[in-house]
């Protein structure tokens, strides 16, 4: 070649390509440019999937993170209406649902409605009360109740209700406001002798309205039932003194219980009596404050009037409700305590459709809190000096009376209910007797208290996962050490396609096959089930044996490595013979029914899909993930290492015992975090194979619920944006975490395991 | 070495290999019984069972005429049967056989099956004029043929009746096919030019364009459409009439004679006297039916047509997705990227979230594909549909998409291996003889990498089809009122709700009022959905092994 090359220069130069003809400049500059824009494209494309995956974990921390967002108050202009100037001193305001009209009682016995932007008055009602009588109290029923007693200075009481008509005239949207008497426009007589009533409260229920009010140290209270004749329609009044044991010291504030059983009556500095109703007798008398200087200066009922908060003179506000007693009598009893600040509370309003609360404080300040989540949302000073305020429905609109203004404020508050305690601790909520911890995010009526609780559903995956492991483990890695190590070759290539077509069947099959099949199997043949799990090692046990002591003509014809195929018959009849004899066992020891036996005789709860069925599905599901890892990691042990083993005399399973588990442990150990991870994060088996109860009991005939299926289960009926919505994120972003750490941490030391098998 | 005592078998280590080795046999067998269990009763649904008849007798009650089949019979102890409440008396054998029946006739007996206690039957016998009529409506009945009518009147009575019988389903059922196409399309047709005349209208209205011109326009088409369906509704009446037309007087076990209208009416057959022949014949039209039907009766009967090609389209748009980006996601990694502590961190995450539970990306779909860019979608380019959403409610590509991102990781690695696996020295060749690094990656890389690409795919679609999970999120229901596909514009409807094989299992099995009923269905879907997942599985771990092969030669 260089002969031809030297040749053709010396002799006739050739004529030389021309590598620069506009036309090649032009291809080549084309192909630069197509090298380019390949680079591109690949480097966006695959920049742009990478980050599509990423955006998975910002986009549900996006979701959960307004969760732990507090309150936000924004304060509009005060306005300082006309109408104020002869008002006379406020005793109530209320707002209606759509933010736009406001209600204000005087004590002239004056229900006064403005417009909540401007503060001009819309329209004025006088209470129809006696001359010369004015308002000396007054009493809200339960919240989101819209039902007003007025206490008046001549020991009678008028009961009205405020209500509000959306009209559409000329296409605009109208409010109309308006006060009814639904017990008739004659006061209620209360107190017979004619003394103001200082302090009034009322509650009304289909049937029955009871008013309470009191005057010093003396109780009156009264129940109105209705009746309405079905046949004539006629409606039938009855009027009931409820009289119950005197008090001594000078009451301040009445509640009644919703369901009409208690009656609880604030007195003397910080103490409350609780009366029943129904007994007409005292239940107890409660020490509200532990401080003995400090007082109870303000109270309310929180919406469903269950729970009472009340506020004291050190700015402390606490909440209490009947609870059973071990002895099974109800008391009440503090629940938890909430400091706002330093001053006396002067108002606590509750919310009407959540367990939160608004309390007002004598220096001006507002506090925003939640008593189920025990959250402190906001505190802010709003005013100067002590005032008075109400709460719209949808607790977004605040409108504050102080020193002769109006100051409407504006409430952004989404998701109270949620905190760090309310999701992981034990909670006392309403209507049980001690802390739990509770998964319950949804109910039908409104005044429900969510219990949106994740330890019971964390309980329940861990539970199945634990089970599932309990069965997987030893099995797989036993399983995988064995094809690894001592299976013949030729085996080893049949077995494991079989097993990883394991992995690839879909989980709702197991499910189906677990719920539909397995539970009802497993609960006719209880004895069965057990005595498999325990005769089958015993069975390949004695197999083996057995095999050992065949004569040798027979043992060499089977080659090493086999033994899994001489234990398939020997596992199938033992496998067989247990389950014939269940029925069999279960007459003989059980009385004929293991399941009644279980219930009756252990006093142990069964459930038809409990922890055992998953952990049988389950197991069988994240047994191929972990024998094909941990079998790559035990393959991959270097020949070296085994053979110098074996070559210094140690028996095959000392070999295995001693050095290739040792040298493979990190990555078996991967293998189990990464069977963990899929455990953890499995969804249709356990929709399938459990009830779906979120108990947190270890029970393995109980059933569970795990946090993958209560998102199935939940999050198609869950409202966009809501504080469950939000929470089911939470337990998506959970368990994306959760399985994130533990396949990484497994990949990292699968890599670590890799490295060091190639310095070997 | 010695194994003559049991202690020296113990010392010698051989019980340690012998239970390693039975965790493998134990493994294999519960793959392999699983499968079988499935398949046995999957498969057992579609051959017609013999119908039995006997007399059954509660001891202290009166004797009644059973007729079913049989489905299931287990040992059951006395004592058990005992506190079930059953007047079990105290002497006798341990065990008593207890049998599940068939007895159909829901519409006469409430319930389509019944547990007997199999001591107490006696007379069985399988008379060969028993027959069974598959029904569109009320499940099987079992029973005697009595005559068959024709508008009220007897046409064939006696042995004559069977052979009038069979001709006049047969008639039925084409007519029953006439009466779908009519429903399905003629009139599916007209509905969707109606709904889209109001959207126009609507949109036209939303920009302000909505004048006189426009609406005299609409007004004709609309016209035209309503002049189409009185027509099509006239043929509806027809052919409902010509349906109506026959019916048959049946009795039952117990002597009561039922009028039952050949219109509801879809198979009926005498098991009892099919020769084994016939019966295959049977059986294989049954599958084919459960194969291409639509379900009936709450899913529990009838075919899973809808299912099927739910699940196929909607792996088809997600491997269509998958496929480009998960390549170019693997090329960048492989032939891109810097190889350093970045991109071994990003291969490792790509690898985990394979790992990831599937319901979580159930919830990312529905919270960001339907409700933030579904949302913004109708907000964009549907207005005039709103507030009914049109993208911004779960869907075929909601679920597609989903899958596609929870697969995506499948063939990034997939490719990749397939990448790493090409030598350098092919790459360098190339770039040796002047290619540039676009024109190796086209033509000598990626073509080389093709199997793997495909193993990839392939394993991604085997991955998605057997999803449920998320599938129940974003856009998988119980039952969509039509398919996907259709003859109305734009035909490929990706907004609308499919049905899928796993979630058919799931419901059906589950959420169904009559389980028992349901079950040897949910078994033949399970079959159904194994068996394609395990071809697509095999012949994916064929390509891989095609491939090694193939690139053995290279590496030597």
């Amino acid at each position: 070649m260089n002969d031809l090359a030297n040749s053709n220069m010396t002799t006739n130069p050739p004529k030389r390509i021309d590598f620069n003809t506009p036309d090649l400049q032009r291809k080549r500059r084309i192909r630069a440019l197509k090298d380019r824009l390949t680079r591109w494209y690949v480097l966006i494309g695959g920049l742009a999937v990478l980050g599509a995956i990423t955006l998975i974990f910002f986009f549900l921390a996006y979701v959960v993170l307004p969760l732990f967002q507090g309150a936000s108050l924004t304060a509009e202009k005060a306005v300082a209406p006309a109408w104020m100037q002869d008002a006379g001193k406020p005793l109530m305001f209320s707002l209606e649902e759509q933010n736009q009209v406001g209600m204000r009682v005087s004590d002239k016995g004056q229900a006064l409605f403005f417009n909540i932007e401007d503060g001009a008055e819309l329209s004025r009602v006088n209470l129809p009360i006696p001359a010369g009588v004015s308002v000396s109290s007054i009493g809200k029923d339960q919240p989101g109740h819209p039902l007003v007693a007025v206490g008046l200075s001549n020991g009678q009481a008028l009961v009205f209700r405020h209500t509000y008509k959306v009209s559409y005239p000329d296409g605009k949207k109208t409010i109309t406001p308006a006060v009814e008497y639904p017990y008739g426009e004659t006061p209620i007589v209360l107190n017979e002798q004619g003394g103001a009533l200082e302090h009034v409260s009322l509650n009304a229920t289909d049937s029955a309205l009871v008013v309470a009010g009191s005057t010093g140290s003396q109780l009156h209270v009264l129940s109105l039932s209705r009746e309405e004749n079905m046949m004539t329609g006629e409606v039938t009044s009855e009027t009931n003194r409820i009289d119950l044991p005197q008090m001594t010291e000078p009451v301040k504030a009445i509640f009644i219980d919703p369901r009409q059983q208690w009656l609880y009556v604030v007195n003397g500095r910080a103490q409350a009596d609780v009366f029943s109703l129904r007994e007409k007798s005292l239940n107890g008398r409660y020490k509200l404050l532990e401080d003995g200087e400090a007082e109870v200066t303000a109270s309310a009922q929180l919406v469903g009037g269950i729970s009472l908060i009340f506020g004291d003179s050190k700015g402390g506000l606490a909440q209490w409700f009947m609870a059973r007693d071990p002895d099974g009598e109800q008391r009440l009893k503090l629940i938890r305590n909430f400091q706002m600040g330093t001053t006396p509370i002067v108002e606590i309003t509750a919310e009407e459709r959540r367990k939160g609360f608004v309390a007002l404080d004598a220096s001006g300040k507002l506090g925003v809190f939640h008593s189920t989540a025990h959250r402190t949302l906001l505190v802010e000073p709003v005013v100067e000096g002590s005032g008075i305020f109400g709460l719209s429905p949808r607790a977004n609109r605040i409108i504050v009376e102080a020193g002769g203004k109006l100051q409407p404020l504006l409430l952004d508050n989404p998701h109270p209910e949620v905190s760090w305690s309310a999701l992981w601790s034990k909670v006392w909520y309403e209507n049980y007797d001690e802390p739990k911890y509770v998964w319950q995010s949804t109910a039908a009526n409104t005044d429900f208290e969510p219990k949106l609780s994740l330890s019971p559903l964390t309980f329940g995956t861990l539970k199945a996962a634990f089970y599932a492991m309990l069965l997987a483990a030893p099995l797989a890695v036993a399983a995988a050490i064995y094809t690894a190590y001592f299976m013949a070759p030729g085996m080893r290539r049949k077995v494991k396609p079989v097993i990883e077509l394991m992995e690839a069947m879909p989980t709702v099959i197991l499910g189906f096959f677990a719920g539909l099949f397995l539970a009802p199997y497993v609960e006719g043949h209880l004895p069965g089930i057990f005595s498999l799990l325990m005769l089958v090692p015993i069975g390949i046990l004695v197999a083996g044996f057995a095999w050992s002591r065949l004569p040798e003509s027979l043992r060499l014809r089977v080659p090493d490595g086999w033994e899994s195929a001489i234990l398939i018959p020997v596992i199938l009849f033992v496998g067989w013979l247990s389950l014939y004899m269940s029925p069999y066992m279960e007459t003989w020891f059980f009385g004929g029914d293991m399941r009644l036996w279980i219930s009756h005789d252990l006093g142990i709860t069964y459930d038809q899909r409990n922890a055992l069925v998953v952990g049988l599905a389950m197991g069988f599901a994240v047994i191929p993930n972990i024998y094909s890892i941990a079998e790559d990691a035990v393959f991959s042990v270097p020949r070296s290492l085994t053979l110098g083993s074996l070559a210094l005399g140690a028996t095959a399973w000392q070999t295995m015992t001693r050095v290739v588990i040792l040298t493979a442990s990190p990555g078996i150990f991967s293998a189990l975090m990464i069977g963990m991870g899929r455990a953890v994060g499995e969804t249709m088996i356990v929709l399938m194979a459990t009830g779906n109860t979120p108990v947190m009991e270890m029970n393995l005939f109980e059933g569970l619920r795990t946090l993958a299926a209560n998102v199935a289960v939940e999050m198609p009926e869950s409202e966009v944006g809501g504080s469950h919505y939000r929470v089911l994120f939470l337990s998506a972003l959970v368990l994306l975490l959760f399985t994130f750490v533990m396949n990484t941490l497994a990949e990292l030391i699968r890599q670590r395991l890799r490295k060091k098998y190639s310095s070997l | 070495m010695k194994q003559n005592s049991l202690k020296g078998w113990f010392k010698s280590g051989a019980p340690g290999v012998w239970i390693s080795g039975g965790a493998v046999s134990i493994a294999v067998i519960m793959t392999i019984g699983l499968l079988a269990v499935i398949a046995v009763r999957g498969l057992g649904h579609f051959w017609p069972a013999d119908i039995v008849q006997a007399n059954y007798g509660i001891p202290g009650q009166a004797n009644h005429v059973v007729v079913g089949e049989v489905v299931q019979k287990e040992e059951v102890p006395r004592e058990r049967l005992k506190s079930a409440g059953l007047p079990v008396p105290d002497e006798g054998p341990e065990f008593m056989t207890r049998e599940l029946i068939k007895v159909g006739n829901r519409d006469l007996n409430g319930n389509d099956f019944t547990w007997i206690v199999g001591e107490w039957l006696t007379d069985q016998t399988t008379p060969a004029e028993l027959m069974a009529v598959e029904r569109r409506e009320w499940g099987n009945f079992y029973g005697y043929l009595v005559n068959v009518k024709e508008d009220g009147k007897v046409v064939a009575e006696g042995a004559a009746a069977w052979p009038e019988l069979q001709a006049r389903v047969e008639r039925v059922n084409k007519l029953a096919a006439q009466l779908k196409t009519l429903e399905k399309t003629e009139i599916g047709a007209i509905n969707a030019g109606l709904e889209r005349l109001r959207l126009h209208a609507r949109k036209l209205e939303l920009e302000g364009k909505l004048d006189a011109a426009a609406q005299a326009d609409m007004e004709t088409e609309r016209a035209e459409l309503n002049a189409r369906y009185k027509d099509v509704e006239a043929r509806l009446g027809d052919l409902h009439a010509q349906f109506n037309r026959d019916s048959m007087t049946a009795r039952d076990a117990n002597g009561k004679e039922v009028e039952i209208g050949i219109g509801k009416v879809v198979h009926a057959y005498q098991p009892n006297a099919m020769s084994s022949l016939t019966k295959v014949n049977f059986y294989f039209k049954k599958v084919w039916e459960f194969l291409s039907d639509d379900p009936r009766e709450a899913n529990t009967e009838g075919g899973i047509f809808p299912a099927i090609f739910g699940t196929v389209m909607m792996t088809l748009i997600m491997a269509m997705i998958v496929t480009p980006f998960g390549v170019l996601a693997a090329v960048y990694l492989r032939e891109y990227a810097r190889q350093g502590p970045v991109t071994r961190l990003i291969r490792i995450a790509v690898n985990n979230l394979a790992g990831v539970p599937a319901i979580v990306y159930g919830v990312f779909g529905l919270g960001f594909f339907v409700y933030v860019l579904g949302g913004s979608l109708d907000r964009l380019f549907f207005p005039e549909a709103l507030p009914a959403p049109t993208f911004g409610t779960p869907g075929l590509l909601w679920a597609s998409l989903t899958l596609a991102l929870l697969a995506v990781p499948v063939v990034i690695v997939a490719t990749e291996e397939g990448l790493a696996r090409i030598p350098r020295t092919v790459r360098e060749g190339s770039l040796a003889l002047g290619a540039t690094k676009a024109e190796t990656l086209w033509k000598i890389v990626l073509p080389m990498a093709s199997p793997a690409m495909m193993t990839g795919m392939i394993l991604a679609v085997a991955r998605a089809a057997g999803e449920v999970a998320p599938l129940m999120l974003v856009g998988v229901v119980k039952l969509a009122p039509s398919l996907p596909v259709d003859g109305n514009y734009p035909y490929l409807h990706l907004d609308q709700k499919i049905m899928h094989l796993g979630f058919h299992i799931y419901d059906v099995g589950f959420q169904s009022p009559n389980v028992e009923a349901a079950r040897p269905l949910v078994y033949a879907t399970a079959l159904l959905l194994v068996l394609v997942i395990a071809l697509l599985n095999l012949s994916a771990v064929a390509i891989r092994n095609h491939l090694r092969e193939k690139y053995k030669a290279l590496d030597s």
